[in-house]
């Protein structure tokens, strides 16, 4: 008989669960006769309008005359662009320096120190704006070499164009969120058991060649979930983009909400598109980890 | 002894509302507002405190603008004296309540007369006649080389979100067919940001806010307003709606500092031309004008000399801008529409007969 059927704590729980959706449907209900009252009802015919507004960065073709709905994918593909690609950088970015902490050189290990200590200590917020108004905004107009021209209009790079906007909320969001990464890798590695680093340095490998193939791979089991939420928090943090002015889904809905006064519609559109972003950032990792776990075992 | 509780539910509820008609019908007696201002002797003016040029604390520790100096000539002429003002900040969100709930008897802030703020179906206020033709302008650098809205084509231009600024920008350029690239920030300290690193070739906002902003700058003179009108915004005080008394004493002293303009009548000249009208009995319309004879004032339920009081204690029109927004001021701004009917600009006043 699964616990759950016995009888005092079965009831609880059935409590519980009516409490939620009694609290859910009152949530809901309220929006409704709020709506009602108000004489709005939820509504998504303007999302097939004109949005009437330009966009600096699109990734596909876009005119002011497409339609809010287009307008809103645009925003979308700007969001995941910056979110894909941070998540990269800063993955590559936090195992270094949390891997760094670890090292044998004292110069290595206080430079990742004091990167984590100056990064986790100031507001993400005041970091993105540092980088767009102070760093990229203060560039001046430099060719370097042929391929690569910075200016603080933008960086070309092999035929590339990155705008400051984007440069300034992709440094931002994968310096902050590698600072929290190098933690976790540290943490990792500090949770395999010395006796692996003696092993690996007795048997003669370089310190380097020990880690990734020694250390890291064990250190994995315990790194994988605690990283999964610095992956969400980089895709939520990607919002404050609007801040220095780079057109993500957020800044996109905003002006939308603004133009059409739809603002119940637009923030549920939002709230959906981030639910079903980090839902599919979740469930990769959690298939990352399965595998990462049934490789462990095999190999014991 | 224990009624039910819904009993007991139901009364307090009835008495809440009995309380809260109760509070209504205050507002709402008899009375105009003019006779709580006139008993008072104080007129509470709301403001916003925070626009160089308009309202805005000078280095004394006094309010001081355009917006305030509309309060100083309202109490000039409901309660002869223009320092019996108490000055109220209030943010976008906070002025209508205001207003409404009787916290002020008078909004002069910033506020653009629409048809909703208007009507009895939306925010329900009377506005006075517009003080201040606004309008969404484009600020360059000088040494951009752009003089007008066609030289931005193609260009960045920075702008704040939250407001319809970035739709006029985008109807003003689609119309003219030019193309340009929005770089839209959360607030205008953003704006103003992204404008002076360079980032945009020209920013965006209100005429008046461009001009408040520039007055921060450390070379203003590097920057110039265009010509171009990206929207209408006409600035105007307000006070509550249904309240004619109250709304007609307010539209007329707005008037007479237009009128005294028209007729050439300053802060400087005002006892001479005083002393003519009342020795010259053939100047009818002055006569009327400053209430020697015709009792207008009465009329408004003001003093007759209302209109003396007024231009003594400000000035007319004409000098109010210069004061705040003319050339030597901080924030300077070019007459454009606010300059008199007959000098090509908006501003004129109807007769006083």
């Amino acid at each position: 008989m699964p616990q759950m059927f016995r009888r005092g704590r079965f009831w609880i729980q059935l409590g519980v669960v009516v409490a939620l959706m009694a609290f859910g449907g009152l949530l809901i209900n309220n929006i409704t006769v709020n709506l009602i009252r108000t004489g709005l009802g939820l509504d998504f015919g303007w999302l097939w309008r004109p949005a009437g507004f330009a966009l600096a960065e699109t990734a596909l073709p876009y005119a002011p005359t497409d339609s809010y709905a287009w307008a809103l994918v645009i925003g979308w593909m700007n969001s995941l662009k910056v979110i894909l690609v941070g998540l990269l950088l800063a993955t590559m970015l936090g195992v270094a320096a949390g891997a760094a902490r670890s090292s044998r050189n004292r110069l290595l290990r206080s430079l990742s120190g004091g990167y984590v200590a100056l990064i986790r200590q100031v507001p993400l917020l005041l970091q993105l704006l540092f980088w767009y108004f102070v760093a990229f905004l203060g560039l001046p107009d430099t060719p370097v070499g042929g391929l690569i021209h910075v200016s603080n209009q933008g960086i070309r790079l092999l035929g590339l164009n990155l705008s400051v906007e984007f440069c300034s909320v992709l440094t931002g969001l994968v310096v902050f969120t590698g600072a929290s990464i190098a933690e976790i890798v540290r943490g990792g590695i500090n949770a395999v058991s010395r006796g692996q680093w003696e092993a690996f340095r007795s048997l003669g490998l370089s310190e380097g060649l020990g880690l990734r193939r020694i250390v890291l791979p064990q250190a994995l089991p315990a790194i994988l979930p605690a990283l999964t939420s610095q992956y969400l928090n980089l895709a939520k943090n990607s919002t404050l983009a609007i801040a220095v002015g780079y057109a993500d889904l957020y800044a996109v809905s905003d002006t939308t909400i603004t133009q059409t006064g739809r603002a119940i519609e637009g923030f549920l559109l939002l709230l959906l598109s981030f639910l079903l972003l980090n839902l599919v950032i979740s469930g990769g990792m959690a298939l990352m980890n399965r595998a990462v776990l049934g490789r462990l075992q095999r190999s014991r | 002894m224990s009624r039910p509780i819904s009993c007991r539910l139901i009364g307090a509820v009835g008495g809440l509302i009995g309380l809260l008609s109760g509070c209504a019908t205050l507002g709402d007696g008899t009375g105009s507002r003019l006779d709580l201002v006139q008993e008072r002797g104080e007129l509470f003016c709301g403001v916003s405190g925070k626009i160089p040029g308009f309202s805005f604390l000078s280095p004394d520790g006094r309010y001081a603008g355009l917006d305030v100096d509309l309060c100083k000539a309202m109490a000039a002429a409901f309660v002869g004296d223009s320092s019996k003002v108490q000055y109220r900040p209030l943010t976008a969100p906070e002025r209508f309540t205001a207003l409404r709930s009787g916290e002020i008897d008078l909004l002069s802030r910033n506020t653009t007369h629409t048809l909703s703020r208007d009507a009895a179906g939306g925010n329900g206020l009377s506005f006075a006649p517009t003080v201040f033709h606004d309008g969404q302008g484009l600020m360059v650098s000088v040494g951009s080389g752009v003089r007008s809205m066609a030289d931005l084509s193609g260009k960045a231009i920075c702008v704040g979100s939250g407001t319809t600024t970035e739709q006029n920008l985008n109807d003003a350029f689609a119309a003219q067919g030019l193309p340009y690239t929005p770089i839209k920030y959360q607030d205008l300290n953003q704006v103003v940001g992204g404008y002076l690193q360079g980032r945009c070739a020209a920013m965006t906002s209100d005429r008046s806010q461009l001009a408040s902003a520039r007055s921060g700058f450390k070379d203003p003179q590097e920057h110039v307003i265009l010509a171009d009108r990206l929207s209408k915004e006409p600035l105007a005080p307000a006070v509550v709606g249904g309240d004619q008394r109250m709304a007609d004493a307010t539209n007329w002293v707005v008037y007479a500092l237009i009128e005294a303009e028209e007729r050439g009548i300053t802060q400087a000249n005002l006892d001479d031309v005083l002393e003519q009208a009342v020795a010259d009995p053939s100047q009818a319309a002055l006569r009327r004008f400053l209430g020697v004879d015709g009792g207008l004032g009465a009329k408004l339920g003001l003093p007759d000399d209302f209109v003396v009081q007024v231009i003594r204690a400000t000035g007319n029109y004409g000098e109010i801008y210069n004061r705040h927004l003319g050339p030597g001021s901080a924030v300077t701004i070019p007459r454009g529409p606010n300059r008199l009917g007959g000098e090509g600009g908006l501003m004129i006043a109807p007769p006083f007969t």
